[in-house]
């Protein structure tokens, strides 16, 4: 291997491509795209003409350009908006029979599938490319009378769900790349978990993104029913290649009355190269509903790979008493742009929202924290407390806080505090003296700034994310 | 030990450190003393390897050429600096420091890294033959520390760390007497014929507790008296101006 690239994978580990034959839907974006991807998918015609109303709308659309990062103008038909390993095609019945280049691979990113090394305790949906490849736990679960599978199966399986909650939180017709989503997406999750019921484990997807000039769509759609908690978690990543490589999902939450969703993001897309060249454009909607009193979402993101990582993961608070929490690292390192934040829509009376964002810059890196908090007039007591830190290494890079706030009801309490902090010289001096080297010592510096998030992960991937932490920033400093 | 053989320091083209030489033995303690801004915290730094200094002469620490060594390097090889300023790290919890650079040392030394309990169980028996409160060790490292709280927190790293040469940086100041004896008796529990310390100090009373074989006086520069502990009782009472 040359040196080169053996260096760029010490950067990211993850860089690897599959090298694995795939069924392709011709390049481009028109109706026939659409069919071809709700045919290969099986799907009823309700869904086909979803996606169609979606495609029409899609017409009258214009990207939206108010973000701080710019990025050059993506050719959407020289994208391919399907690709999906060749053994896919006659679904697998069970682990078995899946191809082992996929098991390899995923054994190779630290997500065993195989029954007998499965991960403790944490069920997984596997996503390669536009497809699902594997469910694990599915049987523990079904027990429970918990649906945890890809969206395309449950379009097939449980239409009702899906006809009901889907789009209900990201309209159609919601913007530009949200709409785009709604007409191609491909595969993602879907859970579902019924009245008063407990998710017993973690659940997890985890996106790989493998063929080349494709974009990835996933679908998202989490129901928490009356009275149930599901915790659930999505990690991701990508090849090392020198184009861009577009990533529009949505995701959809709804909880119920006295239901908890708890929804927890690794994102580490590959980030580009030290020049910038490469890496994921991550333009996501995320947003979820709580719709039912006294219902809870709390959205926690690690967010350190990507070249530009555009999200606002939100809370629509329309149950009375329901709580709203959005927990946020944002790491920038290199030529990297981040705009990211959240929305907390205050609709429902004592209604209650948090958001703690720390957000850290390195080299030429620019990250900016955008959010939103709107209390509606009939908002009574609603409450709002809002917390943005800024870590800075280097004078080359930029952070930026853009909170907007709307308030049309005054029995309510919005806080804000915000920070930017550098590491100090001293400070690294002081941890080099006992023993730490450059790196260590920023590792530590850097989880101890991010600690408040940290502690919002669930146990198991709390640990993987602050190696994370510490490895986007390596070559940052000295 | 440690030899300083004709060390000079320059910072932002002023001349601090000047011609300085300073020969310490294994098992032998030296007390440092000299007026504000003689350059006390200059050499202590530059020992450490603090960058920024425009440097000559040359220091060899165990037989070792100190420049050779980056910073973190000679924390491996024993050489601890207990700041005159400790610094403060939000969000890091000071026993998850203290472990996590006792391991980095213990590594460099291919020694075994101990794990959360094992850590525990030393740093306890440490804090308590210190009679340091353990409290200090769940807070955010030296974050809202009162003054003595910082020195003691430097005093507990010494004596986990064990390490061969100590320099330490007006530990002393601003401490009333019982954080100073527990100061004076860190040092003197670690007392051996193997370890050696440099101690910076302004007033003569840590030395009641610290017998130092030799006392110096730093003064423009360059090591202008080297003599006995009576030598601090005599600075004490005459002050600088009369060397
Ligand atoms: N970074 C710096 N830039 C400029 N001058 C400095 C710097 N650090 C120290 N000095 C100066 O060097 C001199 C010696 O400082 P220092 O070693 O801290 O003295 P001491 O510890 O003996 O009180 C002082 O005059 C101080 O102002
Ligand atoms: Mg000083």
């Amino acid at each position: 291997m040359r040196e080169k690239e053996l260096e760029k994978i010490k950067e990211y580990k993850y860089g690897f491509s599959t090298d694995i034959e795939d069924v392709k839907a011709p390049k481009g974006l028109n109706k026939k795209v659409i069919q071809f991807i709700s045919k290969i998918k099986n799907e009823p015609k309700w869904m086909l003409d979803w996606r169609l109303k979606a495609y029409d709308r899609l017409q009258k659309l214009t990207e939206p350009d108010w973000q701080k990062p710019k990025y050059p103008k993506i050719n959407y038909q020289d994208l391919y908006y399907y690709s999906a390993p060749k053994s896919m095609k006659d679904k697998p019945k069970n682990l078995e029979d899946l191809d082992p280049k996929l098991l390899e691979t995923y054994k190779k990113l630290g997500i065993p599938l195989q029954e007998q090394k499965k991960l403790n305790n944490i069920a997984v949906d596997a996503v390669f490319d536009s497809v699902s490849v594997a469910t694990t736990f599915k049987e523990k679960l079904t027990e429970k009378g918990i649906i945890f599978c890809p969206i395309s199966e449950a379009i097939q399986k449980h239409p009702d769900l899906v006809k009901k909650y889907l789009g209900s939180v990201i309209p159609l017709t919601d913007h530009y790349f949200a709409t785009l989503n709604s007409a191609v997406f491909t595969d993602g999750s879907f859970v579902y978990i019924p009245k008063n019921v407990r998710c017993p484990m973690e659940l997890s997807t985890y996106f790989r993104i493998n063929a080349s000039e494709t974009g990835q769509f996933e679908r998202t759609l989490i129901i928490a029913d009356e009275g149930s908690y599901v915790s659930y978690l999505e990690g991701c990543t990508a090849p090392m290649r020198d184009e861009n490589q577009l990533h529009a999902a949505n995701v959809e939450l709804i909880a119920l009355d006295n239901a908890e969703i708890k929804y927890s993001t690794v994102q580490n897309w590959y980030p580009g190269d030290k020049d910038g060249k490469g890496g994921i454009y991550n333009f996501v909607t995320k947003r979820g509903a709580c719709r039912g009193k006294n219902s809870k979402i709390s959205w926690t993101q690690v967010e350190t790979g990507s070249a530009i990582t555009w999200k606002y993961p939100s809370c629509i608070l329309q149950g009375d008493n329901s709580v709203g929490e959005f927990y946020s690292i944002a790491i920038t390192n290199n030529y990297q742009k981040a705009d990211t934040g959240t929305k907390m829509i205050h609709l429902g009376k004592n209604t209650k929202s948090k958001i703690i964002s720390k957000g850290i810059s390195a080299g030429f890196a620019d990250n900016t924290y955008r959010g939103l908090v709107d209390i509606n007039r009939k908002a009574e007591n609603a409450r709002n407390y809002t917390q943005c830190d800024s870590l800075l290494m280097g004078s080359k890079c930029g952070a930026h806080t853009i909170p907007y706030i709307k308030n049309k009801n005054s029995s309510s309490n919005i806080e804000h505090e915000a920070t930017t902090s550098k590491i100090s010289e001293e400070q690294l001096f002081y941890c080099n003296q006992r023993g730490l080297n450059q790196e260590e010592a920023v590792s530590l510096i850097v989880n101890g700034f991010c600690k408040d998030v940290l502690q919002q992960l669930p146990m198991e991937f709390a640990v993987e994310a602050q190696k994370l932490v510490g490895i986007s920033l390596e070559g940052s400093v000295g | 030990m440690l030899k300083i053989n004709n060390l000079s320091a320059k910072i932002e083209n002023k001349q601090i450190l000047n011609g300085l030489n300073l020969n310490v033995k294994a098992g032998e303690i030296h007390a440092i003393m000299g007026p504000n801004g003689s350059g006390k915290s200059t050499l202590a730094n530059i020992l450490s390897g603090k960058k920024g200094y425009e440097i000559s002469g040359s220091i060899t620490y165990q037989d070792k050429d100190l420049f050779k060594l980056e910073i973190e390097e000679r924390a491996h090889n024993g050489l601890f600096l207990a700041f005159q300023y400790p610094l403060e790290i939000p969000g890091v919890n000071t026993s998850n420091f203290l472990k996590t650079s006792l391991n980095a040392i213990r590594k460099s030394n291919g020694k075994k890294e101990l794990d959360a309990l094992e850590f525990l169980k030393i740093i306890k028996l440490k804090a308590a033959e210190l009679k340091i409160d353990e409290k200090i060790l769940n807070r955010q490292l030296n974050v809202g520390f009162s003054g003595g709280e910082k020195k003691k927190n430097e005093i507990l790293q010494m004596s986990l760390y064990e390490p061969n040469m100590v320099i330490l940086d007006e530990t002393d100041s601003g401490l009333d007497i019982d954080a100073l004896k527990i100061v004076a008796n860190g040092v003197n529990s670690l007392r051996d014929k193997k370890r050696s310390f440099l101690i910076i100090t302004h007033y003569q009373r840590l030395l009641d507790y610290i017998k130092p074989d030799f006392v110096h006086v730093l003064m423009q520069g360059k090591i202008a008296k080297t003599g006995c502990s009576d030598l601090a009782l005599e600075l004490e009472k005459a002050g600088y101006e009369k060397i």
